[in-house]
């Protein structure tokens, strides 16, 4: 085993419905909508015949215009030809009806990579669905998405957080990048199209390196198992950044850029993430001494995540070398919740979201949880257990709120004082998990 | 007539939980002695720099005022300490070829080199505070004091520079000077500290100098003499404080007070299950305090704050040269153990500096919080006699022209 820290568990388990390694694995990268299909329409220009794409849509304009081999055009009578036209249920409802054919898509793959914009009616409504009817078929399933920009309004954020929710339920692993991020790898002059492109790319990076990770020859191997474990029964809300350096001082310089990542958060991520996929990809001329530099300045920022490394070989990557990034953070649990030092707006967001759902269910008396979920989510009683399980947690957030605001005490207000990753206006003992009794 | 330099030194620390204005008085004798003290709380400062101008300006004027009167002297510039996050330390090489057609290296030569060690690699909104020169290289020649009068073709200077964001520094600045004072100079905390607490021997043998005030927390390493390394960590006494304040969920007031009357900064095993019980002012029940989490949550940030320390000395290499061992002072220093838990953390000897490079006031000296202040008076005193020098010259020089005149 080559991850540098100590599994959790000295045996990795393999799931069952997972084949043996030695078999080459099979992956399929599905686009879901819109935004899906114009990252799909990114991996496809720059990858290898090889690779399996699938594009799914209500839209038969924009499916028509995808180079994706295999494509569904989900359509039901509610929607008349006209897409889903931003509703999420009728994408939904479309999705449901078509379950069958959308489980035939997933047959027989080990990975399944669903790729969505949230916030629309297609991407949103599908995906999870999508993702269900995946699992169902054994595979593992990953998702790529992206939440809108804060100027596409709030019932756009508000649906791509239901969505998120819903999806993180389903899926084994997602992989979020809020558009509003962008901001942050952006300059003042890039153009609207750019900005897309860019986040589209970005994506379609994730996804590749991904698939790399996967596939390509390396000198390290990252084992299907390792990732499995990494993602299995997390329900991993997960950040991704990926750096790349040219020249002699790459292996610093690639390092030194990924902790400086805006999509990490200036390294803070990595201080509270629990496990870790650290991906490194160079050409034939990759020394040994180079992934060890950058592993010890990963390593130095994680002391308590789990990691997982592996290293490709690729030769487009001579002279070159990319890292990526994936932090996994388990879903927050009361007890975890006081390390997160998450932004102010997603908190209230989560908030918000909760008491639109809550109303509902109060009605009907305290034992419907799951109503705050999907309404077509019968079908599958594995989506309902967790999305319930979900739910208890969100609902704990509220009870830690006041009193992870208080602890910055006066210095709330102020400066934030990040120094590695740690918050130091904290107190220490709570950071260091140090119990008093 | 001519303006004389006046004989008296004022150092401003406009610090987080106080300010403080010492003066310095040069006397018959031309030593330099600290004959007046004068602080106030501070109410304006967050983390060492000035959040809200107006209760600052109130703040320094009252401390500046009790100085005077205890001095019995007129202040009009000051030499103002600055300190903050924005603060950093780094060191810095500086090039300058030699043109002249001797080669002989000149004053304008040190002065051009030590220009552009200060300039280069600094981000462009930042300032300079001070570029301190550690030694010269001659054509790859190390370890040269001075240069002037060798011979050579490219003179390279090493130089530690320690630069803040300007505006940051500016506002400092601007608040002293709505008081009708001037501001002689700027001096980093850190630095001053350092200057008031070791002596030249320590300097030459390398020691470590930690300020730990109540919103910062400076850091200086001397070695060999010449300062190797320095830091600031927005981490002090409030940080304590407001720990204590989460952690035993009383009022950030009140938890200063058990810092002062109970803290410590090592846990012993003999005070395990002992209590405090304080009685409530507002006739409610009496709040009853374990002594253990008390002095465990203190212990816990002063160790961070120390091992943090340990880490920066040990990625700029500082740590093995510190055969002096370290230095506390700072309100932090009061902390009882704190020395010990020092010496566990840093594993070098640790004492609580005392201010003993000066003379004067013996009330003043001794207290660790007063040496930020002492130290800028100490910066003056080095500054003062470079410009007595440069005044006694042209004072000669128009003195003799005169007479030439005279003559004529």
């Amino acid at each position: 085993m080559t991850s540098p820290t100590p599994l959790t568990s000295p045996t990795p388990s393999a799931p069952t419905a997972i084949p043996a390694p030695p078999k080459p694995i099979s992956i399929k990268v599905i686009g879901v909508g819109g935004a899906g299909l114009a990252v799909l329409a990114h991996l496809i220009r720059s990858s290898p015949a090889g690779d399996r794409f699938a594009a799914i849509n209500t839209d038969a304009a924009s499916l028509a215009a995808s180079a994706a081999a295999e494509k569904l055009h989900l359509e039901t009578h509610l929607l008349r030809g006209l897409g889903s036209g931003g509703d999420p249920d009728r994408g939904r409802i479309a999705a449901q009806e078509n379950l069958p054919r959308l489980k035939s898509l997933c047959e027989g793959m080990d990975v399944i990579f669903i790729i969505a914009g949230l916030g629309g009616g297609a991407g949103t409504g599908i995906s999870p669905v999508l993702a269900r009817a995946a699992k169902e078929t054994g595979a593992l399933v990953i998702g790529f998405v992206t939440t809108p920009f804060d100027c596409e309004g709030t019932r756009r954020r508000h649906l791509a957080l239901e969505g998120l929710a819903e999806l993180k339920a389903a899926a084994d692993g997602l992989i979020c990048l809020p558009n509003q991020k962008m901001f942050k790898l952006i300059d003042e002059n890039t153009s609207a199209l750019e900005t897309f492109s860019i986040a589209n790319e970005y994506l379609a990076e994730g996804v590749r390196s991904f698939c790399r990770l996967l596939t390509c020859p390396g000198l390290i191997d990252i084992h299907f198992d390792d990732l499995c474990q990494l993602l299995r029964d997390r329900h991993a809300e997960s950040a991704f950044a990926v750096s790349e350096a040219v020249g002699p001082t790459r292996s610093r310089e690639v390092a030194e850029k990924l902790l400086a990542h805006p999509l990490l958060d200036a390294g803070q991520m990595l201080a509270e993430a629990d496990a870790l996929m650290v991906s490194i990809i160079g050409g034939p001329d990759l020394t040994m001494a180079e992934v060890n530099r950058v592993m010890e300045q990963i390593n130095r920022h994680c002391e308590h995540a789990q990691v997982v490394m592996g290293t490709a070989i690729d030769e487009a990557f001579r002279e070159r070398l990319a890292v990526t990034v994936i932090a996994a953070r388990k879903n927050l649990e009361p007890a975890e919740a006081r390390l997160s030092a998450r932004p102010g707006h997603e908190m209230s967001s989560q908030l918000i979201r909760q008491a639109i759902t809550a109303r509902p269910a109060s009605r009907f008396g305290p034992s419907t949880p799951s109503s705050a979920a999907s309404p077509g989510d019968e079908s599958s009683a594995q989506g309902t257990a967790s999305s319930r399980q979900r739910w208890k947690p969100a609902r704990m957030h509220q009870t830690q709120l006041p009193l992870e605001s208080a602890s910055k005490g006066r210095f709330d207000k102020s400066e934030p004082n990040i120094h590695r990753g740690e918050d130091l206006d904290l107190p220490t003992y709570v950071r260091r998990g140090v119990a008093l009794n | 007539m001519f303006d004389l330099p006046s004989s008296i030194i004022v150092g401003l620390e406009i610090g987080t939980s106080k300010v403080c204005a010492v003066v310095g008085d040069f006397g018959a004798d031309g030593a330099l002695k600290i004959v007046g003290v004068g602080q106030a709380p501070s109410r304006g400062v967050r983390k060492g720099e000035i959040i809200n101008t107006e209760l600052a300006e109130e703040d320094i004027r009252h401390a500046v005022a009790e100085a005077e009167q205890m001095a019995d002297v007129e202040i009009r510039s000051v030499y103002l300490g600055v300190t903050g996050r924005h603060v950093r330390g780094f060191n810095n090489r500086g090039v300058h070829p030699i043109f002249s057609a001797d080669r002989e290296i000149s004053e304008d030569d040190v002065q051009d080199v030590i220009k552009n060690a200060k300039t280069i690699n600094l981000p462009a909104q930042n300032h300079a505070i001070h570029a301190i020169r550690q030694h010269f290289l001659v054509d790859d020649q190390d370890d040269i004091p001075n240069p002037v009068g060798m011979l050579g073709s490219r003179l390279e200077v090493d130089v530690h520079v320690v630069h803040g964001s300007l505006n940051r520094l500016q506002n400092a600045i601007r608040t002293v000077k709505g008081l009708q004072l001037e501001v002689d100079d700027i001096v980093f905390n850190g630095l001053a500290s350092a200057l008031a607490l070791l002596t030249n021997e320590q300097k030459e043998l390398g020691s470590l100098v930690v300020d730990i005030g109540s919103g910062t927390t400076e850091y200086v390493v001397y070695s060999n003499g010449i300062i190797k390394h320095t830091g600031v960590l927005a981490v002090g006494g409030d940080h304590v404080s407001n720990d204590l304040a989460y952690g035993l969920k009383t009022s950030l007031r009140r938890a200063e007070q058990f810092k002062l009357d109970h803290g410590s900064a090592i846990v012993d095993d003999s005070i395990k299950g002992q209590t405090i019980s304080i009685p409530n002012e507002n006739g409610l029940a009496p709040k009853i305090i374990n002594l253990e989490h008390l002095r465990r949550i203190m212990s816990l940030r002063l160790e961070e704050i120390f091992l943090l320390i340990g880490q920066d000395l040990e990625q700029a290499d500082a740590l093995d040269y510190l055969r002096g061992g370290a230095f506390l002072c700072g309100g932090g220093a009061r902390t009882p153990n704190i020395a010990k838990l020092a010496e566990q953390v840093l594993q070098m000897p640790v004492s609580v500096g005392k201010t003993n490079t000066i003379s004067g006031l013996k009330s003043a000296l001794d207290q660790p919080e007063f040496a930020t202040a002492i130290g800028l008076v100490k910066f003056g005193s080095f500054d003062h006699r470079k410009r007595a020098v440069k005044a006694s010259l042209t004072r000669n020089l128009k003195a003799t022209l005169s007479q030439l005149f005279h003559r004529a």
